[in-house]
């Protein structure tokens, strides 16, 4: 049967069974490859998107669970020619190596700011902690949330 | 596909302009230039096969992988430097697969002498495993070997490009070439004039660059030696970043592969049936030792491929962890494969010494995955007799020989576009997942397949690290080590990698069984090391610094545990043994010891290592400072002290010596494959963890330059940081783990 879904501010109409992952649904059926496969058991966070405003593993939520919700995945946070507030912090700290983890990462901790603006480090590595990086990146993981909750603070 | 597909057309053109760099040897191919791979639409120029000058910019080809080691960026800082343009108006490609963009360092690392060693006549003998890689043209990106390689080839090609746009806009204002010069993308003329390097590009492309191309002195330079912004940055941070499992191409179909879980051996029988029941599976190919499912979508691909139902054959290698172990102990009782280090006489020191004076310990290490966070994929497209790949892949030409012979189609029908690698690690140096797309697209014609594995046929059909073992000994005196005896049992990686993915099988002794081992700089008297090849033919490949992944860890547990023994500090013996070989080496250890306070009073309840590592021309020692918690062992605190002769981009630099040291640590505390019924145990990350955020101490980089030759830094910072773990832990527990990885040992937070 047909669900419509909302991603990045946008409607969809997808014929495709109710219980296939969001994640594949958004991949193969709408294009939007920012959102990665690591994984498939929701253990390394690169699928990370927000329904509702909430990080979720959209390899680990139906197709007929997503429908219905507001859906923003990495595409819909900030664009090469205007990035969100996070991604100048990213990008100011040169965090990305391979850069296959950095959406689900960026998508994690945009819902950590969102809640928690003002995080102390333990909150950030709670947040964080399901969120895999092989390369190594998280000294500027940790570094350029912090710096985008000082830059928010600073704007109010 | 863009820009790659408009550049890469498979009419490859000549231009005129010759390849500037490369070593000449008295040997005819090796001199011969290669053809500029690159064709052009109208109005663009190739000024050589490294640059393209567009009216939007310069496109510079960057024909490394870039797995996340920075090497687009640095690669491209070369040739801009050189070139004279600004950095925001610079993009990098892969481009092609081309035999010109052979990696002339690729096989430096195989001579049989310690990377510290190599002056003089060994110099000259190094240089020449330039010839081999030229004539194979072996585009292979590996062996932290793209800035040696680079560095004068990539600033040679800024450099030729320049004097030949300098030339045709002096010929255009009738002056002499030494009269203008070039600035910012412009030639500038004496009295003012300019004309943008663009309206140039078309008549300097026909201008033979001069042969007397000087390269700027350091004090010079404005984009070496200085933090880059990278240029794959944006849109990684943005989701626009095509990865090779982002591929998407037209009518495309979805596919996923399923192979025998027992390693090596084949399918014996099965049944298509329940997959091609399910609406949208379109196709289930049968290979030698598994199936490919095509699909309309790659989850419904993996639900049908697991719905299978197929009978395995056994696995022709020793079917359980046990039983490969067994492997690793007989090979000591053969004849060692080599003896690449014997200085002095370690055996009769050893036997003349008073039992007390003898330490004799032995250590193992397991077989370990690659892991990258993208899984293996490939996408190919087979039109009549041409072969079309899109993949993340280190070698671009061995999979241009091996898919051609595959698919049944002349090499030079067969296009390879690299994709970002989302992580590579050494993986994707081999060629098995682009051959499994191949296979697909040949039983698809005309349509295009994307082959997605599974995290869990990722992590049981990789290339492993081998496993290993060492059985070490030393006699100590009031001075410190008089003798150290190292024999290393472990699969020959060398041989089997060389027949798997050259078809040569390397003769003489595997240097991979003992790297980093046989080649440190310390100045012992009696030093032997003795490497044995192991008869177990499991598949196993490059994991990133290869033999010097598990020959770190027992050197230099080793080297620990006599200098405490002899009543030493192990920090103060190593920096003294280290000095009576190599300077720089001894200044990184200095370095460090300074960074981390080693000496100076130390918190309770807090252990602290140190170790230290030569690998692919880089030094690296680092400390690492552990502490208890509740939850078990803490890492705290580290220090990494390196010396890649010079820092092209210290940004990058830092930031590849901590990745090494983190995909080190994740090894060190949780990193195991195992196997049972010839099958790897582990599957996925619950049971094959790596280090989170939460679980990374501090770390501060240190860069130290001693000059020239360039070192590399993608895998140098791997080795020492799981002995530095581990006599951290020794520190703190005074218990000496010889047997990785210490979490089954002990519980870490």
């Amino acid at each position: 049967m047909a669900y419509e879904i909302r991603v990045n501010g946008r409607r969809h109409a997808v014929d495709l069974p109710g219980d296939m992952p969001l994640l594949w649904v958004l991949r193969d059926a709408l294009g939007l490859t920012g959102t990665k496969y690591g994984c498939g058991v929701a253990a390394c966070g690169a699928c990370t998107v927000h329904v509702d405003g909430e990080a979720v593993r959209s390899c680990q939520l139906p197709l007929v669970e997503a429908a219905g919700h507001e859906i923003v995945t990495i595409e819909g946070i900030g664009s090469p020619e205007a990035l969100s507030l996070l991604q100048e912090a990213w990008l100011a700290h040169q965090v990305a190596q391979c850069g296959y983890c950095q959406p689900g990462q960026i998508m994690q901790a945009a819902a950590l700011l969102a809640a928690n603006p003002d995080p102390s480090d333990a909150e950030i590595d709670a947040a964080m902690a399901g969120n895999l990086c092989r390369c190594g990146t998280y000294p500027r993981i940790r570094a350029a949330i912090r710096s985008a909750a000082g830059l928010m603070k600073e704007k109010g | 596909m863009g820009r790659l597909g408009r550049i890469t057309r498979r009419s490859f053109l000549v231009t005129s302009v010759a390849v500037a760099g490369g070593v000449a040897l008295g040997v005819w191919q090796a001199k011969r230039e290669l053809p500029n791979p690159l064709a052009l639409d109208e109005g663009e120029a190739a000024l050589n096969p490294w640059v393209v000058i567009t009216s939007d910019g310069y496109t510079i080809v960057t024909p490394r992988a870039e797995m996340g080691q920075g090497v687009h960026t640095t690669l491209a800082a070369l040739v801009a430097e050189e070139l004279e343009v600004p950095w925001e108006e610079i993009r990098t490609i892969h481009g092609p697969a081309a035999r010109a963009y052979f990696n002339g360092a690729l096989l430096r690392a195989a001579v049989p002498w310690p990377g510290y060693e190599i002056t003089g006549w060994k110099e000259w003998l190094a240089d020449a495993t330039f010839v081999l890689p030229k004539m194979l043209g072996l585009q292979v990106t590996g062996g932290s070997t793209s800035m040696l390689d680079g560095f004068d080839k990539m600033r040679l090609a800024g450099a030729a490009a320049r004097e030949t746009l300098k030339t045709a806009a002096a010929r255009r204002w009738g002056l002499e070439r030494e009269d203008v010069r070039a600035e910012n993308g412009k030639v500038i003329a004496p009295d003012g004039r300019a004309i943008p390097y663009f309206d140039l590009a078309v008549q300097a492309a026909d201008i033979d660059p001069p042969s007397d191309l000087v390269l700027k002195p350091r004090s010079e330079w404005r984009y070496l030696g200085h933090a880059m912004p990278r240029v794959d940055m944006v849109p990684k941070i943005t989701g626009r970043a095509t990865f090779g499992i982002d591929v998407r191409l037209p009518g495309m179909k979805f596919a996923t592969v399923r192979r025998n879980p027992r390693l090596g051996g084949r399918m014996r029988d099965h049944d298509p049936a329940p997959a091609l029941a399910m609406p949208g599976v379109e196709k289930v190919i049968a290979l030698d030792d598994g199936v490919v499912v095509v699909a309309d979508n790659t989850w419904l691909a993996m639900q049908a491929a697991r719905a299978i139902p197929i009978e395995w054959e056994d696995s022709p290698h020793p079917p359980t962890t046990s039983a490969q172990i067994a492997r690793l102990e007989a090979a000591f009782d053969a004849e060692p494969d080599s003896v690449m280090r014997d200085d002095g006489d370690a055996v009769a020191a050893i036997a003349r010494a008073p039992t007390e004076k003898v330490i004799e310990a032995e250590y193992r290490v397991p077989w370990l995955a690659h892991a990258t966070m993208e899984p293996m994929n490939a996408t190919a497209l087979l039109e009549e007799d041409v072969l079309t790949i899109w993949a993340p892949n280190q070698a671009p030409t061995l999979i241009r020989a091996k898919a051609a012979a595959l698919a049944g189609v002349p090499e030079d029908r067969v296009e390879v576009h690299t994709t970002y690698l989302g992580g590579g690690f050494g993986r994707r140096a081999e060629t098995d997942f682009a051959l499994i797309a191949v296979e697909a697209a040949k039983a698809l014609p005309g349509v295009p397949v994307q082959v997605t594995w599974s995290r869990e046929e990722d992590m049981t059909h990789d290339f492993y690290r081998p496993a290993a073992m060492a059985r070490m000994k030393g006699v100590v005196n009031e001075d410190g080590i008089a003798a150290f005896y190292g024999r290393v049992s472990a699969p020959a990686l060398g041989r089997q990698a060389g027949r798997r993915l050259s078809g040569i099988a390397s003769p003489g002794p595997d240097r991979m069984i003992v790297e980093g081992m046989f080649d440190q700089p310390y100045g012992i008297p009696d030093y032997r090391v003795e490497g044995y090849a192991a008869d177990l033919d499991i598949p196993v490949g490059f994991w990133r610094s290869v033999g010097n992944s598990c020959n770190g860890f027992f050197h230099e547990s080793f080297i620990d545990e006599l200098a405490l023994a002899a009543g030493r500090d192990p920090m103060e013996l190593r920096i003294e043994l280290v000095r009576r070989v190599h300077e720089p080496s001894a200044r990184v250890l200095e370095a460090v010891a300074e960074m981390s306070g080693w000496g100076g009073p130390k918190e309770s309840g807090v252990g602290r290592g140190v170790a230290f590592t030569h690998s692919f021309g880089t030094p690296v020692a680092q400390v690492i400072e552990v502490g208890r918690s509740g939850e078990g062992i803490r890492l705290l605190r580290a220090w990494i002290a390196c010396d890649p002769g010079i820092a092209l981009d210290p940004l990058n630099v830092e930031a590849q010596m901590i990745s090494g040291m983190v995909y080190g640590l994740s090894a060190a505390i949780f990193g195991e494959i195992g196997f049972e019924d010839g099958a790897v145990i582990q599957s996925n990350f619950p049971d094959y963890e790596a280090l989170r955020l939460p679980q990374m101490p501090t770390v501060e980089v240190r860069i130290l330059e001693s000059g020239r030759p360039l070192g590399g830094i993608g895998e140098p910072g791997t080795p020492p940081s799981m002995p530095a773990l581990a006599n951290a832990v020794f520190d703190l527990t005074g218990q000496r783990i010889r047997t990785l990885p210490l979490g089954k040992a002990l519980s870490f937070a």
